[in-house]
């Protein structure tokens, strides 16, 4: 038996491509739910700069709980799911997007907020209108991080039977198939959050157009 | 079952004796768990602190750090321990705190924000403080020595928090691969459908996770240069004299 067993890949593309769009269904919904979660409750801490940090260490502590311990904390509740993934998986997902969501806010010029004010906006159309489309590269860039991270976390969701391309290494490492399938989850789960990350920033050009990308930060 | 059966299954798991002896036990996990992550962070630190002063410092091969980090956030930790494992083995003579694949797995993870963190903190020393210290006839090893690493211990140690947190984690998929740790519980739980194990091993991981972020924030806090630290900026910032004996601003 070769480690390189090419054959084997080309017989199983089909079985590829599942795992591959169960991997992107994953991790879209995680940070799309993460999304929908994060604005109000970053607008909130915005808004109520007393809230911020309660917010944050809350959201902070889940982020440090191991992935296998918070899916592991759940399985009692909600059994080898989908849902007990997604549990997991989105609160990875807030700290990154709360934070990303409130520095850009926090980011935009009081001088253009007392201007939007000035010319009669009300403070739900300046925060539509002004404040987040010039605080959309900071919140995508928390929405980049967001994304790329989930794509590693869901593959340790195959220890509880899901997984996408997760279940391609698990598989292979425990011999339910050959050697090549681990290699070829990983390569592929690199391959998605490259291309993920290259498509979340295209579209953060075409959007805001006025804005650069940020540079290397620190972690 | 109940939520009151489940929580008091929960609470004889940790009462066993059992559970707190000998080479299955909890002490024993503990340590192996601190340990393997401890080695690995280690290897890891004595790696990429050099690296990342001498590309702070000097300027160049930049590309280097962008690039491992990048990478570094893209693959998947769980997919290195396995790939790790297949070239190397699972090294079953070496002790299971100590094999070899997973500590080689585990110190890669942990490279990235280490490096990261260093370069950055060496490299955002101001320019003109930077001249200022070689204007006073600093060697360049007195500039890395005096000015760069105290200025850059803050984010240093961030770096090293955020990989001892990762690598935490991340050993706990140790126990995939037949490794030792806390991850056993969980593993062995799955497979013998022991709820209360899985558990009561998922509470022990988390709480050492917290335990390590905890500990290494107050670390951070501790190496912080005192003009630094926030109180002292704020202090700064109040209107009127500084306090009597305080130096002066570093700017």
């Amino acid at each position: 038996v070769t480690f390189w067993n090419w054959e084997w890949v080309g017989t199983h593309l089909d079985l590829v491509g599942e795992q591959v769009l169960e991997h992107l269904w994953l991790t879209f919904l995680a940070v799309g739910i993460g999304l929908v979660l994060s604005f109000p409750l970053a607008i909130f801490a915005y808004r109520h700069p007393r809230s911020y940090a309660p917010v944050t260490w809350i959201t902070g502590l889940l982020y440090t709980i191991p992935s296998l311990a918070l899916f592991a904390l759940l399985v009692p509740l909600t059994g080898l799911s989908t849902l007990t993934a997604e549990i997991g998986l989105v609160s990875y997902t807030l700290l990154i997007l709360i934070r990303n969501i409130v520095a850009g806010l926090a980011a935009v010029p009081d001088d253009v907020k007392e201007s939007a004010r000035g010319m009669g906006l009300t403070d739900r159309q300046i925060l539509w209108r002004v404040e987040l489309p010039l605080a959309l590269p900071v919140v995508v860039a928390g929405i980049r991080i967001a994304a790329v991270t989930t794509i590693g976390l869901v593959t340790v969701t195959a220890l509880i039977g899901k997984g996408g391309l997760g279940a391609l290494m698990l598989g292979g490492f425990r011999n339910l198939y050959p050697d090549i399938a681990v290699l070829v989850g990983v390569g592929l789960s690199v391959v998605l959050a490259v291309i993920v990350d290259g498509v979340l920033l295209g579209a953060q050009r075409v959007w805001t157009p006025w804005a650069g990308t940020a540079r290397v930060t620190a972690a | 079952m109940s939520e009151g059966g489940f929580v008091s299954e929960l609470v004889d798991w940790f009462a066993d004796p059992s559970h707190w002896e000998g080479s299955f036990g909890i002490p024993t996990r503990l340590i192996e768990h601190v340990i393997t992550s401890a080695v690995s962070v280690g290897i890891a630190a004595v790696i990429a602190l050099p690296v990342g002063m001498y590309i702070g410092h000097t300027r160049r091969l930049e590309f280097l750090v962008v690039s491992v980090a990048n990478i570094g956030r893209a693959i998947p930790s769980f997919g290195l321990l396995f790939l790790s494992v297949l070239v190397l083995g699972i090294g079953l003579d070496s002790p299971p705190a100590l094999r070899p694949a997973v500590l080689i797995a585990l110190t890669l993870l942990a490279i990235p924000p280490i490096l990261t963190n260093t370069y950055v903190g060496v490299q955002n020393v101001d320019a003109d403080t930077l001249e200022a210290a070689r204007g006073m006839g600093m060697t360049e090893g007195q500039v890395l020595g005096r000015l760069e690493l105290p200025l850059a211990a803050p984010l240093i140690m961030a770096g090293l928090r955020t990989a001892s947190v990762q690598v935490v984690a991340t050993a706990t998929l140790a126990a995939v691969v037949g490794g030792g740790g806390l991850g056993r519980f969980i593993l062995d739980g799955f497979a013998t459908g022991n709820d209360p194990q899985i558990v009561a091993g998922a509470l022990l991981v988390g709480l050492l996770a917290v335990a390590t972020e905890t500990g290494l924030s107050l670390l951070q806090r501790a190496v912080t240069p005192r003009a630094l630290s926030k109180r002292r900026i704020d202090e700064l910032r109040r209107p009127g004299p500084p306090p009597a004996g305080a130096p002066l601003p570093a700017a």
